[in-house]
Parts: C-alpha cells; structure tokens; sequence
C-alpha cells in the first residue's frame, strides 16, 4: 500500500471526494470509489475500450489513466448521457439499429462515439470507421454498431443550431 | 491486472522534474507522459516503477515549433495533434499520414510522440519516421543537455541510448525540401494493431530522379533503421516499377528479421518486400 491521496473528480455534474492510492486506475475510481459502474471494465490493458469515458471531453481509455490524473477534470460516463427518461441520440440508434446485444461494450462505444462526434461533428464516414475501430465488440459483428452511430451523427448534424 | 504500488511526482517544470528523476532513478523511478505504453506494461505487472515522475502538468513540455529548418515536438505533444499537417511542409503531410496508422484514436489523444520513441518498441511508427528522417534527440538530466542522432538512440527491443536519469525533452525532425515525395506503409494483421512491418520512403524528386532517397523499415528488427542497400538501387533512378521491386527486394535480402511464435523470418522478410514495394508505389 502506498499513501492515499486526496481528489475530487467531477463526474457528469456531480462532485466526487475521494482518497485514492497513485495506482488506482480512473475506471476502477469511478467504479468502486465513485459507484458509478456503468463504465465497464474488460481487458484492463487498453485493447478492449469498454472502459471508455469522456475526460475534458476527450475520449480516453479509463484503465491508461490514473484517477489521480483526472483530479479537478471533467468527466463524462454513459449514466449522463440520457436526459432524465429522454435517450441521447446515440442510445436511441444503438436501439433502433440493433447496435448491441450482450451490452457489455456498449457504454464504451457510446462515449467513444459521443465524443468523437461532440469533437469533429463533420467526419467522413471512412475516418468514422477508423475510430469505431478503437473498441471491441464480440456479439454484433460492428455493422450494426457502425449503423447506429453513423445515423445518430446524421441526426446530430440535423440538430445543431443554426450559425 | 493492477499496477503494483508506486509514489507519483507531479513536478510543474522541466528542471523540476529532471530533478526528481535524478533522485528516484535508481530505486526505479520512470517518466509517466501519456501512459498508453506504460500502464499496460504496469498492469501486467512486467514493469513495477517505485516511483513515476509524472510530466503532464508540464507545459512547457507541449510545445511545437519550428525554425524554418527544423520542426521542435516537445514531450507533452500527444499523437493526435499530427492528425492534420502540423507545418506547411512536404513533412507535416508525412507525419499527419503515418498518425493515422497509429493505434486508436483515443490512445492518439493520450499517447506522445517523444513517449513513443523512449519506449522504443521496434514496430514503433514513430520511431520509423525518426530513424528515416535522421530525427535529433535532445535528452536532460541533472547533468544537463545532450543530443542524440536516431541511429545511435535505438539499441535494441524496447532499448534507448537513454541514461536512466534522462528525460526525453525534445524530438528535432528536419524539415523537407517542397519536391520532397513520401510514402507509408504498414502491414499488421488487424486495425490499429502493432506492425509486423513497416516501410517509410522519402526523396526528392528532381529532374525526374530520386535524390537524396531514405528508405526506412520498421518492426522487422530490433530497432527501426534506413537500409543503405535499397536507398543505393534507388538513388539517381526515375521512380518506377522495375527499380521499386529491385530495392524492395535489396531490403529484404539487408534485413536480419525478428522470429516470434507467430511470425517467421522468412515471412516477415517477405512482408519487408512487400511494404517497402508499397511505400515507394505510394510515394509515386
């Protein structure tokens, strides 16, 4: 055991206070130490992106980094994507395309896509498919998934105020 | 799957941390940048660091600059920020081409270019790029500065010219000249995954010749390096089918490939052939 440090992490709106040791990863802060266990963990090395959760609106691989690192930032996991009973686009066309099935690797996909979207609202469907890469899905066979984010980013487009 | 136990320094400038890493090194302290690379190593237990000097909160380290001749990419400058040329230059086009070959992208957001090259594993994109382009390596320690050329930094799988006090400042890659022609290739078996081969082609094209060729491979050795014989077939020669499957083949034949329980030497030999034949196709 090494001496605890004290943090606090902002996860979608909310304070967390907590005390963690340096090695504690943030996927394993938000889970255990926070409670917020939407955020799933599956390789625990980077391969997999299950862990995946937005930090200062980056998509990162909650496992690489250590809560320590995220102390003061924002964060954003899957549980504040809904707005009270309405679905984010994105939940709502991984819905209507089918783009799960087990669920496992599903909060991962989202926040990887919300973010990539909310970042580069205009990417081309080939540079979509090359981030989509990033994570592992072992029930859906990706094209479902490739599906749904593509028509949700479609629908975000649609969405955005005019300039 | 836990890193073991480490203390973290957070030092806020350069000096600071060079300072710290001279103090901890010998009891295994190590440079924490994006992490992509260590922690991995960490959660298999492979690598225990006592203590991680941790040079995020470093600012001056996200620097990018250039003079005119050189491009400066500081120890905090993160993959992600070459996913568009970084300078109006034959070389902000290379660098933005290999990034994409780079992993996933949100381990682009995270991961740094000088990280990559301390690390140093042999199929490595950036140190591809740093050992064809003849890149400069600037390393500080207690002792002060010192520059590095490329081809004496890599010294094997995962191995540096680095002192273990050393921290990895800045990474100096020339500027390319405006006929300057380039291509990249990268062979692995799934998206974003670890080359199993790789070849960087760069020249300049004057009078319809390839002047001025280096010809890089990557993740065939222990460490990435040009291949003198295949820049010599190509050298003075109009680009060309005929003279690109004679160097491919010169690369092939100069290469002391890597054997794994996967890949044989033969085969990646053969996959030498075949991503140098296609970088000097796409530099065409």
């Amino acid at each position: 055991m090494s001496e605890k440090t004290a943090i606090t992490l902002h996860i979608n709106g909310r304070d967390y206070a907590i005390a963690v040791e340096p090695r504690r990863t943030l996927a394993d802060a938000i889970r255990e130490d926070c409670g917020q266990t939407g955020t799933h963990l599956g390789c625990e090395h980077g391969a997999c992106g299950a862990c995946t959760v937005l930090v200062d609106g980056e998509p990162v691989r909650a496992c690489l980094m250590f809560a320590v690192q995220a102390d003061g930032k924002s964060i954003r996991t899957v549980e504040g994507l809904a707005d009270g009973d309405t679905l984010h686009p994105l939940q709502q066309a991984f819905m209507e395309h089918h783009g799960l099935q087990c669920g496992f690797c599903t909060p991962g996909f989202l926040m990887l896509a919300v973010g990539v979207l909310e970042r580069e609202p205009d990417i081309s469907d080939d540079d979509l498919l090359d981030v989509l890469s990033s994570n592992l899905c072992r029930c859906t066979g990706y094209q479902n998934i490739v599906k749904a984010v593509r028509a949700a980013a479609q629908q975000m487009r649609g969405n955005r105020p005019a300039r | 799957m836990k890193p073991a136990p480490f203390i973290r320094h957070v030092p806020k400038t350069l000096d600071e941390a060079v300072r710290i890493l001279g103090a901890v090194a010998a009891e295994e302290g190590r440079v924490l940048a994006g992490g992509q690379s260590l922690v991995p190593i960490m959660a298999f237990r492979l690598a225990k660091p006592a203590h991680l000097v941790d040079i995020n909160e470093i600012a001056e380290l996200g620097r990018m600059s250039n003079d005119g001749k050189m491009l400066r990419i500081g120890a905090l400058v993160r993959h992600a920020a070459f996913h568009k040329p970084v300078v109006d230059n034959p070389l902000g086009h290379l660098l933005a081409a290999v990034a994409r070959a780079i992993a996933h992208y949100p381990i682009r957001l995270r991961g740094t270019f000088c990280g990559s090259l301390a690390h140093a594993d042999p199929s490595a994109e950036w140190c591809l790029v740093a050992a064809t382009l003849d890149a400069t390596l600037v390393a500080h320690s207690t002792r002060g500065a010192r520059t590095i050329a490329a081809r004496d930094f890599f010294q094997g799988i995962m191995t540096t010219a680095l002192a273990e006090d050393e921290l990895l400042a800045e990474v100096r890659l020339p500027l390319l000249a405006p006929d300057t022609r380039f291509g990249f290739n990268k062979f692995s078996r799934r998206a974003g995954d670890f080359a199993m081969s790789a070849a960087l082609a760069v020249y300049r094209l004057q009078d319809g010749k390839m002047t001025d060729v280096h010809l890089g491979v990557g993740g065939a050795e222990p460490s990435p390096r040009r291949i003198p014989e295949a820049e010599a077939v190509l050298a003075g020669q109009a680009p060309g089918d005929t003279v690109f499957r004679a160097a491919a083949e010169a690369a092939a034949q100069a290469v002391e490939a890597m054997e794994d329980h996967q890949t044989s030497a033969d085969y990646r030999r053969d996959l030498v052939r075949a991503v140098v034949r296609r970088a000097l196709e796409q530099s065409a």
